[in-house]
């Protein structure tokens, strides 16, 4: 049994932020109902980032919302927000990302929803609050990045502020997103109470960085990226990705001078004082990496390996995927679609008693699920009425 | 009320990615109690760069262990260890990041604990999996990031494999863990019973890259092609950077090209008007907007985007993030007040619960500090 069963959230959230919290709790056992526009659904479907479509839409929509369901609704006709509201009333969590003053123009703000249901933990994603001069600005991860600092600390220092190479905003406040709303579920448990829970893009990405800001506070200085061979503009050397004759090798931190014996560089053994792995780290780096040059990615691992110093060699998903190391993961699952379209992508990243969280639905289309999970609807109430306080969503076992 | 108020969690982690999962539970309300070696305390203590140590730790180390007990015990010691058993016995959650086998070898593995405590949430994170050739290897941010593909979506196409400049895997396994614990105190709540929870740096590595690995898993296996020029992301085209202007940076995110020919009036951009080209021509588009954004400045160009709804904004460093009023109203700072009259400037947890924001100025312990109080309240 799944930790989350039995819970039903309610998920208007389009994009990343939001709708990555809902697949979180899908895969942790909750039913998630993407609540989705008639009209085109989740504007994430069109997000292509290449020219390979499933069934027509994008392969991050499908991503992002495998094992949910989809009602379709239009928002502003007040049967469909009536239908709606009668599932919210039915709900344990509610996800939005709507821009603020959204969702209250639609009479599904929190302070109304929580009187129709008490117990109900509602979760908010915004891109820089909820007040302030920012406050209307599109949360997008690359604006949030760009606003909150981060973009000094990635590169080396040739590269202008470089932004990091995937979604960090949206992933983060999503993990954040998903960790409030199941910290008040839990108290739930005790107290029978819900709670709203609001999380930003740019809060996430100002925690995130909570090392260097307190570093800030006491020096002043900004993140020190590296000229070469950056690793993480806090830690010292050798940390970092180095060239071998024939690929890349990864350095963890260490003590300077135990590489001294398995690279054969005797002037590292002069390093014995720790503050000159950061004070004199591109020299020391610089050592290094003429020597690593020289011979390929197997022999140096194979010495290292047996000197106990931490290092990997640098993959890319092709070899990473034909590794037995990634098979004994189980990190990939396929997935299927209503339509038959069947396809790969990764799982849960948690595993729960030994057991690693699969499910075999794929994304829905938009509406496949209105009948369903509007009939049950209508069952689990005239239930509850036997089961007063119940909040659990109960349905039938979809066939996949 | 905070959420997690009366929940005890035993920390046995050290470095990052554990004492990062704990100090969550502790912003959300949980008491979190550091298990620790009696002298030199968690590994941890001397991990970081600064100059700057407080009372002996490293600032990273106070970064990431604020709002903590700490409770020394030699765990080789038989008396410590009962008396390690006992607090077990009582605590809702034990994290721990050891290497596979130790926790076995002292006692405290999975199984011992359930059978001293079944109400007990159990997490471990290691490096690569609990099992399979790589288990034994160091859990160590860097080696995660650079065996998951994650550092071929870095930099610039000409860049070699280039890290995030950030602790992204000890950061996300840890978030992972926090998830996975939280879930198990839900369906505790309902059941009765406790849960194990694992995660690893690197599963944590591969589910970051979820999109555009699922991307790969449905293309016929195409490796990310990074931007030649001014990349943000391998997956997405033009203008979606960053660029210099005539006196610092504009970022653009996704757009349309034309549209943004007309209000930059750069006629160049205007020839693109298929959305395939955004992504075929990607470097070439990079390229007029390399130039043509160099001759204005920033609030320049952002007089003319900002009214037209156009995804952009400046790029700020910490002095001018921090001058800002959009930064001041999110009140994300807290101090931290130490014994000897010591504060300084933390961060605090970046989700609000009913509108309140969870803040606490307890510093981090010195190693053994609630010794006394710990076995007298829970012992």
């Amino acid at each position: 049994m799944l930790p989350l069963e039995g819970l039903l959230v309610v998920d208007f959230s389009i994009f990343l932020a939001g709708p990555s919290a809902g697949l979180r709790l899908a895969d942790l056992g909750a039913r998630v109902v993407k609540i989705e526009r008639p009209d085109g659904g989740d504007l994430c479907r069109k997000l292509y980032v290449t020219n390979v479509t499933i069934d027509g839409e994008s392969t991050i929509f499908h991503a992002i919302n495998r094992n949910k369901l989809s009602v379709s609704a239009n928002l502003k006709d007040a049967g469909d927000r009536a239908r709606v509201m009668a599932l919210v009333e039915r709900a344990d969590v509610l996800l939005t990302n709507f821009r603020p003053g959204v969702m209250r123009r639609l009479g599904l703000d929190y302070e109304n929803v929580r009187e129709r249901n008490p117990r109900l933990v509602y979760g908010e994603v915004t891109g820089y609050g909820r007040q302030g001069p920012w406050k209307d600005l599109p949360g997008q991860d690359l604006l949030a990045q760009c606003l909150s600092g981060l973009v000094w600390w990635n590169g080396t220092s040739a590269h202008p502020p470089l932004p990091i190479g995937l979604a960090i905003a949206d992933i983060m406040a999503g993990a954040n997103l998903a960790q409030g709303v199941l910290a008040c579920l839990v108290r739930r448990g005790r107290t029978g109470r819900g709670a709203r829970v609001e999380v930003s893009l740019l809060e996430s990405m100002i925690e995130i960085q909570a090392e260097g800001l307190m570093e800030f506070f006491l020096t002043g200085g900004m993140p020190q990226r590296e000229p070469a061979w950056p690793g993480h503009p806090y830690r010292p050397a050798p940390c970092g990705i180095y060239p071998t004759a024939d690929g890349y090798i990864a350095l963890g931190e260490c003590a300077v001078p135990d590489l001294s014996a398995p690279l054969a560089l005797p002037e590292l053994s002069e390093y014995v004082d720790p503050a000159a792995w950061m004070a004199r780290r591109a020299e020391i780096k610089a050592v290094i990496a003429s020597r690593l040059r020289e011979r390929c990615n197997a022999e140096w691992v194979r010495a290292l390996d047996a000197a106990g110093i931490a290092c990997m060699e640098v993959l890319s998903w092709d070899r990473l995927m034909v590794h037995p190391a990634f098979a004994r993961l189980e990190m990939l699952q396929e997935v299927r679609l209503a339509s038959g379209t069947r396809l790969r992508t990764t799982r849960c990243p948690i595993r729960i008693d030994g057991r690693v969280l699969k499910s075999p639905l794929g994304a829905p289309a938009v509406g496949e699920h209105n009948q369903l999970v509007l009939e049950e609807y209508d069952e689990s109430q005239s239930r509850s009425e036997q089961t007063q306080g119940d909040s659990a969503f109960q349905y039938r076992g979809l066939d996949v | 009320m905070k959420p997690l108020e009366g929940l005890i969690v035993l920390d046995f982690s050290q470095f990052l990615a554990g004492p990062s999962a704990a100090l969550r539970l502790a912003d959300l309300g949980a008491r979190v109690i550091k298990i620790e070696r009696p002298g030199g305390g968690e590994a941890g203590r001397s991990l970081g760069i600064s100059d700057v140590t407080i009372q002996g730790s490293s600032l990273l180390f106070h970064t990431i262990n604020r709002n903590k007990e700490s409770f020394a015990a030699n765990l080789k010691d038989p008396t410590d260890l009962e008396t390690v058993k006992r607090l077990v016995a009582k605590a809702d959650v034990l994290i721990e990041n050891f290497r596979p086998g130790v926790m076995e070898k002292l006692g405290l593995g999975y199984d011992a604990a359930r059978r001293l405590n079944p109400r007990l949430v159990y997490g471990t994170i290691t490096g690569y999996g609990p099992e399979g050739p790589w288990k034994d290897k160091p859990g160590q941010d860097l080696l995660a990031q650079s065996v998951s593909g994650l550092v071929w979506l870095n930099g610039n196409a000409g860049d070699p494999p280039l890290p995030f400049g950030l602790a992204t895997a000890d950061v996300l396994a840890g978030a992972h863990l926090v998830q996975g614990i939280l879930a198990c105190l839900v369906h505790r709540g309902v059941t009765g019973e406790g849960g194990y929870v694992q995660v690893s740096l690197l599963e944590s590595m591969l589910d970051f890259q979820f999109e555009v690995l699922t991307t790969h898993l449905n293309d016929g296996g195409k490796l990310p092609q990074r931007s030649a020029i001014n990349n943000a992301h391998a997956y997405l085209g033009a203008p979606y950077g960053i660029y210099a202007t005539a006196d610092g940076y504009l970022a653009l995110a996704m757009g349309s090209v034309p549209r943004l020919g007309e209000l930059l009036e750069c006629p160049a951009l205007l020839q693109y008007s298929d959305p395939q080209t955004w992504f075929s021509q990607r470097d070439a588009i990079k390229r007029i907007l390399v130039e043509h954004l160099a001759t204005r400045t920033t609030r320049q160009w952002l007089d003319v985007l900002e009214p037209a709804d156009v995804w952009c904004s400046d790029v700020l460093d910490w002095p001018r993030l921090l001058a800002h009023e959009g930064f001041a109203v999110l009140d994300m700072l807290q101090d931290l007040h130490y014994r000897d009259g010591t504060t300084i400037r933390a961060l605090r947890c970046p989700i609000r619960v009913d509108g309140a924001l969870l803040k606490s100025d307890r510093p981090a312990p010195i190693v053994g500090q609630d010794n006394a109080r710990i076995e007298r309240e829970l012992v």
